[in-house]
């Protein structure tokens, strides 16, 4: 339904100074479904707000095409740029943007007052549509209050219901999370989920928080440098990586370098300065490339038992721990390096400790050298 | 602990008496006449043949002139602000305008270009086109160029509003489909209420204590207002002070009305503040087929607001006597009013008494300011909101109110002998400034932690090492930059001082009043663009330190 191709912004791009130019979005193509929930994820500077913000018109790329349901919003070549109020489209800001000097009921009305003049609906068509709108995110009692009397979560769910009265194709959610507090910020995950998937909206979701995405998405996007890295499922995403980046940035790694020594049907042999990795991987490699092993905490098994060391059993001493109340993080010396065990919280071991660290397979991904 | 205890109670004393005294005078002097209670002089004031034409013109000159300064301020602020209009700085400069060219020159400035009979403008420009001259001398003439006056600081008001407002509210109204204009009707324009309103008072408290343009361009054609009316009140002889006193008191109660007006949506102001992003820098608006017009407007308003007036003074500078420029005039140019201005006894002294005015009230002004704030925001004396108050109300005194009293309080005590010696003025500029003093010093006063102070106390130093050693150095960026805004407020001061300047003891604007009243045009212009000059290297100096602190502080 949306589709982007070759999308490319860049700041401080006058003609005299091409070359002092920064590439906020560089030449990135992808496909939002119909009702699914796509989310632009990457860290700070990392070009998914200016992403956004060119889907949502406010920003005007360089280069590229931006379009919806075969309706073409922007592009370069043909000289189509549809001005941000034409587009039709839903957005949520970070700030929540409610107005101030209107009422709840009033901000929600808006979009439908300033519709061209034949199709803004009557006074009791528009009272009608802004509650049902209200109801669904349970507005309704609140609708003749002051907008900035709300709390943080209900001037939330007010920005998204005033996002919403125009039922628009797509949904643009700018962080919309990421000014309430941790608790109030889970819940509110939980409710834009759930209408999300009962509206059967489809929406474009930009956040720096891994964890919001992986529990919301149905597909996320890696962002980095103004460059997609690696898009799919969150599952896919979180178990196998194609990046030391996306590895890094997207949960807890151990990075191991290491050396591709063979290969058995799709399980490959990695000598590492720590001792030898047996880890299964689809990817290809050649013999003796220089690989990164990245390895999830979550998935090593410390044992104070020191029998049977071998392929992805390894020989450690405990140097730290601390308590994090639902895991036990263990800090591990094997060898030369230093590797990180996420535990259940029955397990506790004190430093120092001569321990075994057992690598699950499913621990493991293969990831190309470099960042 | 007793030598702060001193000090802070010199000082609230001391700032009370700047700001009581006066205004006790003033009501004593209008409301007893030897030593009875009496409405005589307000019966007098309010009876003579005039008034209501005088109440009238000054509430139209009021209302004009803050129309034309608000429409005009507020929209050059936003095109600016954001739009992708060329030519911003251009608008920046000329918001320098009313600190650099004193009201006084200004109103002269646009006699040359307006008037019936001499305008330039008149003669080229809208007699050529309207078949009629336009009359500057007359309460239109004077709404407008107080307006023009007035305009930079609309601009900067708004500018300062619109800045602070979070992008994003105007950005979502965009995408709920609304079009650009009534993304402004229906949203930026409500939001900037509250500084909208600020805005309008600030102007209209302004024009009622303007004395420049109703003197300059009123007083000959007999149009009145508050302030010329109190001038000639008082220049009649014998002059009449129970009168002025009258007039000056209706003044000062509408002042007072407008400023405590002003203070109550300042503080409901805040009440429109909600949470805010992390402030994405918007892509200015686009004008797209409106960028010629908008170009066309900036360009405009710095042709009329800056270039004509500067260039009108400069080329009647150049001429032996006035007139209109012509094939003739053009050609027969001199240099030599530079020369009589400098020699002239009276610009002489002006200059002197100016320096020591100058830089006298800005010191004293700072360093009262900077003890006064210190207490306001550092201590919990008791009855320290008084101090702030009484260190307020100075701004609701019109310059020309404020004269009559302190003019009435020296002529009448004999123990203070400082009636026709510049001590009178300096007392004058003392009381309109510390407001002024007051904010600059306040500003930079709230972002030194408090800790830095107990830190300095707790290493061993006493209440007066702390302020000179810590609270001092600290305070220099708001201090310098307070201070030379003093200075070049003062220089150009005329309100008090038309009343109470003695021979001898003139100052610079009242050279050129003096100058305007005795015809002597080419040579005033001279010293005008002398002094604009002045200003301009004062005003610069002002901002690069401004700028070279203000980086070393981020």
């Amino acid at each position: 339904m949306l589709t982007i191709r070759n999308l490319a912004k860049s700041y401080g791009a006058t003609r005299a100074e091409k070359r002092g130019r920064v590439l906020a979005v560089d030449d990135i193509s992808f496909d939002v479904t119909d009702g699914e929930l796509f989310t632009l994820l990457g860290p700070s500077g990392c070009g998914k707000t200016t992403t956004l913000r060119c889907i949502a018109g406010l920003e005007m790329p360089d280069e590229g095409e931006i379009a919806i349901d075969g309706r073409v919003l922007f592009s370069a070549e043909r000289g189509v740029r549809t001005p941000p109020n034409e587009r039709r489209l839903g957005m949520v800001f970070q700030s929540y943007a409610i107005w101030p000097h209107m009422n709840v009921f009033e901000n929600v009305a808006f979009p439908l007052r300033v519709l061209p003049r034949g199709q803004r609906p009557r006074k009791h068509a528009l009272s009608e549509r802004v509650e049902r709108v209200l109801s669904v995110v349970r507005l309704d009692h609140l609708a003749g209050r002051q907008a900035t009397d709300l709390s943080g979560g209900q001037q939330q769910r007010l920005a998204l219901a005033r996002a919403l009265v125009l039922e628009p194709p797509l949904l643009l959610l700018d962080e919309p999370l990421s000014n309430l507090d941790a608790k109030l910020r889970e819940e509110m995950r939980f409710e834009l989920k759930r209408l999300q998937r009962e509206l059967g909206i489809t929406g474009l979701y930009v956040t720096h928080d891994q964890v919001e995405a992986l529990a919301m998405s149905n597909r996320v996007a890696v962002m980095r440098d103004g460059k997609i890295e690696q898009i799919g499922h969150p599952r896919s995403v979180y178990e196998q990586p194609e990046s030391r980046f996306v590895a890094d940035f997207i949960g807890t790694s151990n990075f191991i370098d290491g050396t591709v020594e063979r290969c058995d049907d799709g399980v490959y042999v990695v000598q590492t300065d720590g001792g030898v990795l047996r880890i299964p991987s689809d990817k290809h490699y050649e013999v003796g490339q220089a690989v990164i092993v990245a390895a999830r905490p979550e998935h090593i098994e410390l044992a104070t038992n020191l029998n049977g060391i071998g392929p992805n059993v390894w020989r450690g001493r405990v140097e730290a721990r601390a308590f994090l109340g639902e895991v036990v993080d263990h800090v591990v010396a094997v060898g030369p390096r230093e590797i990180r065990a996420r535990c259940n919280s029955k397990v506790s071991i004190p430093a120092p400790t001569e321990v075994t660290v057992r690598f699950h397979e499913e621990a493991f991904s293969l990831v190309p050298t470099g960042d | 602990m007793s030598g702060r205890n001193l000090i802070v109670g010199l000082v609230t004393v001391f700032i009370a008496y700047l700001a009581l005294v006066p205004l006790g005078f003033l009501l004593w002097q209008t409301f007893t006449r030897g030593g009875h209670p009496t409405l005589a002089a307000i019966r007098t004031a309010y009876s003579q043949s005039g008034l209501g034409t005088m109440t009238l013109n000054s509430f139209a000159f009021a209302g004009g002139a803050t129309a034309v300064a608000v429409v005009i301020g507020t929209g050059l602020a936003h095109l600016v602000v954001r739009t992708d209009v060329p030519f911003k700085p251009l608008m920046f400069a000329a918001s320098l305008v009313p600190l650099i060219i004193p009201g006084i020159l200004h109103t002269i400035a646009w006699f040359f270009l307006l008037s019936t009979q001499i305008g330039v403008l008149n003669i080229h420009v809208i007699h050529p086109i309207f078949g009629v001259n336009f009359n500057v001398a007359s309460v239109h003439g004077m709404i407008l160029v107080e307006g023009l006056h007035l305009t930079p600081l609309v601009f900067l008001l708004m500018v300062a509003s619109f800045r602070s407002m979070d992008p994003s509210l105007e950005e979502s109204a965009i995408m709920s489909g609304a079009p650009l204009r009534t993304v402004f009707w229906r949203i930026t324009l409500p939001l900037a209420r509250p500084a909208l309103y600020a805005a309008i008072l600030i102007m209209a408290v302004r024009t009622l204590e303007s004395f420049e343009v109703p003197a300059v361009l009123g007083l000959n054609q007999h149009i009145f207002v508050f302030t010329s009316q109190i001038w000639t009140t008082l220049n009649a002889s014998p002059p009449d002070y129970s009168t002025a006193g009258a007039y000056a008191m209706a003044l000062l109660v509408l002042t007072t009305i407008g400023v405590l007006w002003h203070n109550r949506i300042s503080k409901h102001g805040r009440a429109y503040q909600t949470v805010t992003g992390k402030g994405f820098r918007p892509r200015p608006i686009p004008l797209g087929r409106w960028r010629w017009p908008a170009t066309i407007l900036i360009l405009a308003y710095f042709c009329i607001s800056v270039l004509l007036p500067l260039a009108i003074l400069f080329y009647a500078s150049t001429q032996n006597f006035y007139a209109p420029p012509s094939h003739y005039t053009l050609r027969h140019l001199t240099w030599g009013n530079y020369g009589a201005a400098w020699h002239d006894p009276l610009v002489q002294h002006g200059l002197k008494n100016s320096l020591i005015l100058g830089l006298g009230t800005a010191t004293a002004v700072m360093l009262l300011a900077a003890v006064a704030s210190w207490i306001v925001v550092r201590t919990k004396v008791r009855g320290r909101w008084l101090i702030d108050n009484l260190a307020f109300l100075p701004l609701t005194i019109p310059g020309l109110v404020l004269g009559v009293a302190i003019l009435t309080i020296y002529l009448r005590v004999p123990w203070l002998p400082i009636y026709g010696t510049l001590w009178i003025i300096f007392i004058a500029y003392l009381t309109r400034y510390i407001p002024y003093g007051m904010r600059y010093v306040s500003t930079s006063m709230f972002q030194i932690g408090r800790e830095l102070e107990e830190s300095a106390q707790m290493s061993g130093a006493g209440w007066f090492q702390v302020f000179r050693r810590i609270v001092l150095p600290l305070l220099v960026p708001g201090f310098v930059a307070g201070w030379i805004y003093i200075v070049v407020v003062s220089v150009r001061e005329l309100g008090s001082s038309v009343l109470l300047y003695s021979p001898g003891r003139e100052v610079l604007s009242i050279a050129i009043w003096e100058m305007w009243r005795n015809g002597q045009f080419p040579e005033l212009c001279a010293l005008g663009i002398v002094m604009v000059a002045g200003l301009v290297v004062l005003v610069g100096v002002a901002y690069k330190l401004g700028a070279k602190i203000g980086v070393r502080e981020a």
